[in-house]
């Protein structure tokens, strides 16, 4: 036969009760304390009124269908992205007939030069975008996570041969989050990173490949097939690469954030 | 197996638990677009971290990442709205009256849904999730605990404290 629980036992199983968390035996037990305890069955009611509510009345969000398509599109690139051999070439990133490179009166004079080095920049590229990605796996993404930039600057002396400027944006949305160095292209490069929200963006830094300013030294944007915006500008004496998967033209405030200071 | 198989398998699993992770996500964040940028992290997470997926129930398992992704933002993001949680060592039925012969709160006066809204996101964060998993996503306490990786103990105490809290706060705004 069951045995009786007391009342204060079958108080405090109540809401597991409710919940149908009982085994049988003790389910048994539970109903037969509830027939002689007007107590506990006026709780038992209050707590199943209020259950019932909840589950009737609050609010089940459903998802956006903007955030449903927005998935559609990332979630086979995100298994791309990873893999250097499904980054597409540099070249394919580029928006139609030059509108990265017119940049009038430089133009003419710079042609060649990139005609010579457009495979270099396929390489580049992909290197760029592998190393972000090998980056963003967990523990990888700083060897300094520092949010200052009077520490982060100082740490690369000594362990790059240029200066790196570090700059703080959080005022305009982009918080500093720290640096690493990576090689990239056979050179060393300072690797500023920041975030806005949930998007980290990397600022890749190299001293300048062609001995001064790319011709398209304001800011050209690119998208990459596996979700990544690439921005690269140059001012010089360095050229800059910053990739992320914000959106282009968040990605392009953070550039205009950046040369505006 | 390659790449293709694999995301076919994952949005197979993943995506028609997409409302309960964006439900959770919203209810966490208490904010529609800050829960979208949660569930698109976590859906990305848990894509990478899909290969670990040992199977079980594919639901705590997403929800599981989607909660810690919301807290993570959260902390980055709303550092102000994360408050200090409630010892959960105590006594988990310690706030509920051993005697429950209060006449007023036989008289709760179960409010609207904005009501029920309001007074469920005013809950402190841990106890707000225990109360969706449960009764919106309709989770048994061993998934609930699977989700927020407390012990199903725990999970025993918030639920009970949350609805405790909930119908206080029902009775200090309705009953006249």
């Amino acid at each position: 036969m069951t045995q009786i629980i007391d009342h204060a036992e079958a108080h405090a199983l109540l809401h597991a009760a409710l919940d149908g968390e009982l085994d049988a035996v003790t389910q048994l037990r539970f109903d037969a304390h509830l027939a002689t305890c007007p107590d506990c069955t006026a709780e038992y009611a209050r707590l199943k009124a209020m259950s019932t509510a909840i589950r009737t009345q609050a609010t089940s969000y459903a998802a956006p269908a903007e955030l449903r398509a927005a998935l559609a599109k990332a979630i086979p690139h995100a298994v791309e992205a990873p893999k250097p051999s499904n980054v597409v070439p540099f070249r394919r990133w580029l928006r139609p007939a030059g509108a990265g490179f017119a940049v009038g009166a430089a133009l003419a004079a710079s042609l060649a030069v990139l005609i010579d080095t457009r495979n270099a920049d396929d390489m580049l590229a992909d290197t760029i975008v592998t190393a972000h990605v090998r980056a963003l796996q967990p523990g990888h993404l700083t060897d300094v996570q520092i949010s200052d930039q009077h520490q982060v600057k100082p740490w690369f002396d000594g362990k790059i041969d240029f200066a790196p400027p570090v700059k703080e944006l959080s005022d305009q949305g982009f918080d500093l989050v720290g640096g690493r160095l990576d090689y990239i292209d056979g050179r060393e490069a300072a690797v500023i990173v920041y975030r806005r929200k949930l998007h980290m963006i990397d600022l890749f830094v190299t001293r300048a490949r062609h001995g001064g300013a790319y011709p398209d030294s304001f800011p050209a944007a690119h998208a990459t097939p596996s979700g990544y915006n690439v921005v690269r500008w140059s001012d010089g004496g360095q050229d800059y690469w910053a990739i992320s998967d914000l959106n282009r033209n968040e990605l392009g405030d953070f550039a205009k954030a950046w040369l505006g200071r | 197996m390659g790449p293709n198989t694999d995301t076919a398998r994952f949005a197979e699993m993943a995506l028609p638990h997409l409302d309960a992770a964006y439900n959770l996500a919203r209810w966490l964040t208490r904010d529609p677009a800050d829960a979208s940028d949660v569930v698109q992290e976590a859906m990305l997470r848990a894509l990478r971290f899909f290969g670990s997926f040992r199977g079980g129930s594919g639901k705590s398992w997403l929800l599981a990442i989607v909660r810690n992704t919301a807290i993570d933002w959260m902390r980055a993001n709303r550092p102000a709205q994360i408050l200090p949680a409630p010892t959960d060592d105590s006594d988990p039925f310690e706030n509920i009256p051993a005697e429950s012969d209060d006449p007023e709160a036989a008289l709760i006066r179960i409010g609207d849904r904005q009501q029920l809204d309001r007074l469920i996101a005013a809950l402190p964060a841990e106890f707000r999730e225990c109360l969706v998993l449960r009764e919106l996503e309709e989770l048994s306490y061993k998934e609930i605990a699977a989700v927020t990786g407390v012990p199903i103990g725990t999970v025993m105490s918030r639920l009970s404290r949350a609805r405790l809290m909930l119908q206080r706060a029902l009775i200090r705004e309705n009953a006249q």
